[in-house]
C-alpha cells in the first residue's frame, strides 16, 4: 500500500530489475510492483485490491438498501435489483473476504514459520494477477449491457442468478445476455488463482518451517491457513466442474441442466453446495485464526486450550464436507436425508463452540488491554456466536422450512460473514498494520471505526432477523405497504449507512496513520509469534538468520521467563536474537514479469468464448492460449535466481 | 504434486458422478448400449473391443513411463529418450483412437447437444482427453530437454513428477473405462 510512485523517466524493465536487486525493499517504482515475487508486497497488493472491491460491493449494498428503505420504491427495477444483489454477494465472497484472507496468508505465513518466502514465489505472483484479472473480468460485465449487448442503453449487463446461480435458471433460455457467462468464467479464473494459492501455502507450511517449529508449535493462524488451503484444494474442483457444465449448456447447447432432455435441477444444487459449504469455512477459518492470535497478545496470556482450538479447526474442516444438503431441505430430498444433514449440521456447532469457549478462556483472568484489534476480536466472538446460533436454528428442518428464503437467512449469513469474518479481518489489519508499514494505526480513529461498525452492523442485520421471522422474502425488489415491514427496513438502511461511514473512518485512518511520523518499532503490542522478532517493516529477506524455534509463542519466551508460580518476568538476556547478524544479505529469487503475462491469458480465452459468434472477438481464444503457453514455457525456462 | 492429483481426483469425481447420475436418463436416442424409444430399438454406440485396445495402449504407456524414470535414475540418458518418446507416442495413439471414436459417434448422430448421454459422455471423456494431451505436451517437452542432455539423474524429479501425472491420467481412464464402458 506504500507509495506506488511512478518514477520519471520511466525505467525500462531491465533497469528496474537491476535497481530492485540493488536497493531491495526501498525501491518502490511501478516495475517493482509489477514484477514483485516478494510475499509481503503480494500480500499488500491482495489487501489493497480486496479493499477496492470491498468499496464496489459496499456501494452495491447501499443501492440495495436504499431501494428497500421504504415500501414500493422504484430506485432500481427488479431486473437491476437481481443483478445488484448477485454482484454484491459474488464480490463480497470471492473478491473481498477470500482475497483479504489471502492477503494475510501472504503477509504472515512466511514470517510466522521463519521462512524467507513462500515455496513457489512466482506462482504466488501468478495467483495475485490471475485474481485481479478474474475480478476485473467479472466487474466488466456491468458494462456489457443486456440483452442486445449495447453499451449505451443504460442496461446493466451483470449476472442475475444470485451468488449461487441455481441452474437451470442460469441456462440461456432463462437468463439471456452474457451476465452469467461473465460470472461463470470469472469464477473459473478466480478458482485458478485460489487453487494456486492453496497449493502454495499448503506446501509452504508443510515444507518450509524453521528448524524446531513442529506442527504443534505453529501459531493457530498458520494452522487455520493450512486447513483452509486443503479446503480450497478439495472444494474448488467441484465448483469448477459445475461451472464448466453450465458454460457447456450456455455456449454449446449441452444438456446438463436441460430438464426437457431429462436433466435434473438438483445436480447443480448438490455440486454447488458440496463446494459451497466448505467455502463458508474457507471464509471463516482464517478470521478464526486471526482472532486466535489477537486474543493472547492483548490478554497477555497464552491461548487457552491450544490443541483444542487446532483440533476443532480440523474437525470443522472435515465436517464441512457432510453438511451441504442443509441448504436444500425444501427441495424434497426426503426426511431421512434431511434428518441426517440436520444432525451433522448440529454437530458442526460443537467444535465451533469449543473454539468460542477457548477464546473466552484466553481472556479470562488476563490483563486485558482494550485496543482496537482486541475490540474487533471481541466483536467477532459476540457477533459470530449469534450467527452460529442462528445457524443451529436453521439446521432444525421444520424451523428451516419456515425460514427458507426469508431475510432471516440473509441476517444469519451476514452475521457470520460480516460480524464474523470481516470483523476478524479488520482486527487483523489493525493488529499487523504496524508490522508491515512501521506505523501504528491511529487508536481514537480505530475505536471510532469499531463502534461505528459494531452499532451500524447490529442496526442493519438485527432488524433483518425480525423481518425474516415476519415472513419477508429475500431477493425481491420491493414490498407492499401495510405489511409492517417499513420501519424495520428503514432501520436496516440507516444501519448500512452507519457501516459505510465507519468504513470511511477506516480509510481516513489508513491515510492518517501512513503519514504519521511516529515509528511503531518491531514489537508494539508485546507480541508472541515470530513476526514480532524482526524489524517493522521486515527486510526483503525477512530473517537474516533462520531462527530456531523451541516453543509455542517463541518471541514471548525470548522476552520473558516464567517463574514457579506461573507469573512471568522479563528475561534478562540470552535466547535467540532474531534481528542480529546483519552481515550478508541472503540471496533471494529474482523478480519476474512472467507471472503477470501468463495470467492475462485466461481472461482473454474467456472473453473469446463468451463472444464465440463474433469473428472479431473469437480469435482471443487462440491468442489467450498462446500467451498462456508462451508464458508457461518462459516460466519453466527462466532461472528462478540469477 | 500429490495435492494437485488429489484435487484432480475431485474434478473427475464430479464429472464421473454426473455421468453416472444421468445414465439411462436420456429422453432421446442414440444411447451407449441398445435402447428403445417409441417402440423403435436403436443400436448402442459403444465398441467395446476397440476401446479396450486403446485402453490397453494407454495402460502400456504407464509401463514405458516407469521404464523412462528407471532409465534416468541409473543415468541412462539414451534409455530415457527412447522411453519418453515411446510414452508420448502411445499417448498420441490413444488420443487418435479417441478422435476416431468421437467422429464415429458423431456420424451416428450423437453430438454434445443431442441428449444427456452425448453431453455427459463427450464432456467427461473430452476432459480426460485434454488431460492426456497436456501430458503428451509435458512428455514432449521432457523429451526435447532429454535430447539436449538437460536431464540427469540429479533432476530426475522432473521425470518423476511428469510420471505421477501420467499414471494419474491413466488410472482415471481405468475408472472411466470400467464405470462408463464396461458396467452397463
Amino acid at each position: 500500500m506504500a507509495g506506488l510512485a511512478i518514477e520519471q523517466p520511466a525505467p525500462t524493465l531491465g533497469q528496474a530489475i537491476r535497481r530492485i536487486r540493488e536497493e531491495g525493499a526501498t525501491y518502490q517504482g511501478l516495475w517493482s510492483w509489477l514484477t514483485t515475487i516478494d510475499h509481503k508486497r503480494i500480500g499488500m497488493l491482495y489487501g489493497a485490491t480486496a479493499m477496492f472491491f470491498f468499496l464496489v460491493g459496499g456501494i452495491e449494498a447501499l443501492i440495495l438498501r436504499l431501494q428497500l428503505a421504504r415500501p414500493e420504491q422504484t430506485l432500481v427495477d427488479p431486473d437491476q435489483f437481481n443483478r445488484l444483489f448477485t454482484m454484491h454477494g459474488t464480490t463480497m465472497i470471492f473478491l473481498v473476504v477470500m482475497p483479504l484472507s489471502n492477503a494475510f496468508f501472504n503477509l504472515l505465513i512466511p514470517l510466522m514459520i521463519g521462512a524467507r518466502d513462500v515455496a513457489f514465489p512466482r506462482l504466488n505472483a501468478f495467483s495475485y494477477w490471475t485474481f485481479l484479472f478474474g475480478g476485473l473480468f467479472m466487474m466488466a460485465s456491468f458494462f456489457t449491457g443486456n440483452p442486445a449487448g449495447s453499451f449505451i442503453e443504460g442496461h446493466l449487463g451483470a449476472p442475475d442468478g444470485g451468488w449461487f446461480g441455481y441452474a437451470p435458471l442460469t441456462r440461456g433460455e432463462f437468463s439471456a445476455g452474457t451476465g452469467i457467462d461473465y460470472w461463470a468464467f470469472g469464477l473459473l479464473i478466480l478458482g485458478v488463482a485460489s487453487m494456486a494459492g492453496g497449493f502454495n501455502f499448503a506446501v509452504t507450511i508443510i515444507n518450509m518451517r524453521a528448524p524446531g517449529l513442529t506442527l504443534f508449535r505453529m501459531p493457530v493462524f498458520v494452522w487455520m491457513t493450512l486447513v483452509t488451503s486443503f479446503l480450497i484444494i478439495f472444494a474448488m474442483p467441484i465448483i469448477t466442474v459445475a461451472l464448466f457444465q453450465i458454460l457447456f449448456d450456455r455456449i454449446f447447447a449441452a444438456n446438463f441442466f436441460n430438464v426437457a432432455a431429462g436433466g435434473t435441477p438438483l445436480l447443480w444444487q448438490h455440486m454447488f453446495w458440496l463446494f459451497g459449504h466448505p467455502e463458508v469455512y474457507i471464509l471463516i477459518l482464517p478470521a478464526m485464526g486471526i482472532v486466535s492470535e489477537i486474543l493472547p497478545t492483548f490478554s497477555r496470556k497464552p491461548l487457552f486450550g491450544y490443541p483444542f482450538v487446532v483440533f476443532s479447526g480440523i474437525a470443522i474442516a472435515f465436517m464441512s464436507w457432510g453438511v451441504w444438503a442443509h441448504h436444500m431441505y425444501t427441495t424434497g430430498l426426503g426426511s431421512v436425508a434431511n434428518a441426517a444433514f440436520g444432525v451433522s449440521t448440529i454437530l458442526i456447532a460443537v467444535p465451533t463452540g469449543i473454539k468460542i469457549f477457548n477464546w473466552l478462556g484466553t481472556m479470562w483472568g488476563g490483563s486485558i488491554s482494550l485496543k482496537t484489534p482486541l475490540l474487533f476480536a471481541v466483536g467477532f466472538i459476540a457477533m459470530f456466536t449469534i450467527g452460529g446460533l442462528t445457524g443451529v436454528m436453521h439446521s432444525v428442518v421444520p424451523s428451516d422450512y419456515q425460514q427458507q428464503d426469508t431475510y432471516f437467512v440473509v441476517a444469519h449469513f451476514h452475521q457470520v460473514l460480516v460480524g464474523g469474518a470481516l470483523f476478524g479481518l479488520f482486527g487483523g489489519i489493525y493488529y499487523w498494520f504496524p508490522k508491515f508499514t512501521g506505523k501504528l494505526m491511529n487508536e481514537p480513529l480505530g475505536q471510532l471505526h469499531f463502534w461505528g461498525m459494531f452499532i451500524g452492523f447490529n442496526l442493519t442485520f438485527q432488524p433483518m432477523m425480525i423481518l425474516g421471522l415476519m415472513g419477508m422474502i429475500r431477493r425481491t425488489a420491493t414490498y407492499e405497504d401495510g405489511l409492517g415491514y417499513g420501519l424495520w427496513n428503514m432501520m436496516s438502511t440507516v444501519g448500512a449507512f452507519v457501516i459505510a461511514a465507519s468504513v470511511l473512518v477506516f480509510l481516513i485512518n489508513v491515510v492518517v496513520s501512513m503519514r504519521s511520523r511516529e515509528e511503531a518499532g518491531a514489537d508494539p503490542w508485546d507480541g508472541r509469534t515470530l513476526e514480532w522478532g524482526i524489524p517493522s517493516p521486515p527486510p526483503a529477506y525477512n530473517f537474516a538468520t533462520i531462527p530456531e524455534v523451541n516453543a509455542l509463542d517463541p518471541v514471548w519466551h525470548e522476552k520473558y521467563v516464567e517463574k514457579e508460580a506461573g507469573e512471568t518476568v522479563p528475561a534478562m538476556a540470552g535466547g535467540a536474537d532474531l534481528h542480529a547478524a546483519e552481515g550478508e544479505t541472503p540471496h533471494l529469487p529474482s523478480p519476474s514479469i512472467i507471472p503477470l503475462i501468463a495470467s492475462i491469458g485466461p481472461a482473454l480465452i474467456a472473453a473469446g468464448f463468451i463472444y464465440i459468434d463474433n469473428p472479431w472477438v473469437m480469435p482471443l481464444i487462440p491468442i489467450g492460449a498462446v500467451i498462456t503457453m508462451v508464458g508457461l514455457i518462459a516460466w519453466a525456462l527462466e532461472p528462478a535466481t540469477e | 504434486m500429490w495435492l494437485f492429483l488429489a484435487s484432480e481426483t475431485l474434478f473427475f469425481g464430479g464429472l464421473i458422478g454426473t455421468y453416472l447420475l444421468y445414465r439411462d436418463a436420456s429422453v432421446a436416442p442414440p444411447c451407449a448400449t441398445d435402447c428403445t424409444f417409441d417402440g423403435v430399438t436403436y443400436q448402442g454406440l459403444y465398441d467395446i473391443p476397440f476401446t479396450s485396445v486403446s485402453a490397453f495402449v494407454l495402460l502400456m504407456s504407464s509401463v514405458t513411463m516407469v521404464l523412462a524414470l528407471a532409465a534416468i535414475q541409473r543415468n541412462d540418458r539414451r534409455g530415457l529418450q527412447i522411453w519418453l518418446a515411446a510414452t508420448a507416442l502411445l499417448g498420441i495413439t490413444f488420443l487418435a483412437g479417441q478422435a476416431f471414436e468421437f467422429t464415429e459417434f458423431y456420424h451416428e448422430g450423437l453430438a454434445l447437444n443431442t441428449n444427456l448421454f452425448g453431453t455427459t459422455f463427450f464432456v467427461l471423456t473430452g476432459f480426460h482427453g485434454a488431460h492426456v494431451s497436456v501430458g503428451v505436451l509435458i512428455l514432449l517437452a521432457l523429451w526435447i530437454m532429454a535430447r539436449r542432455g538437460r536431464i540427469t539423474n540429479e533432476n530426475a524429479l522432473n521425470v518423476e513428477l511428469a510420471g505421477l501425472y501420467w499414471h494419474f491420467v491413466d488410472i482415471v481412464w481405468i475408472v472411466i473405462f470400467t464405470l462408463v464402458y464396461l458396467i452397463q
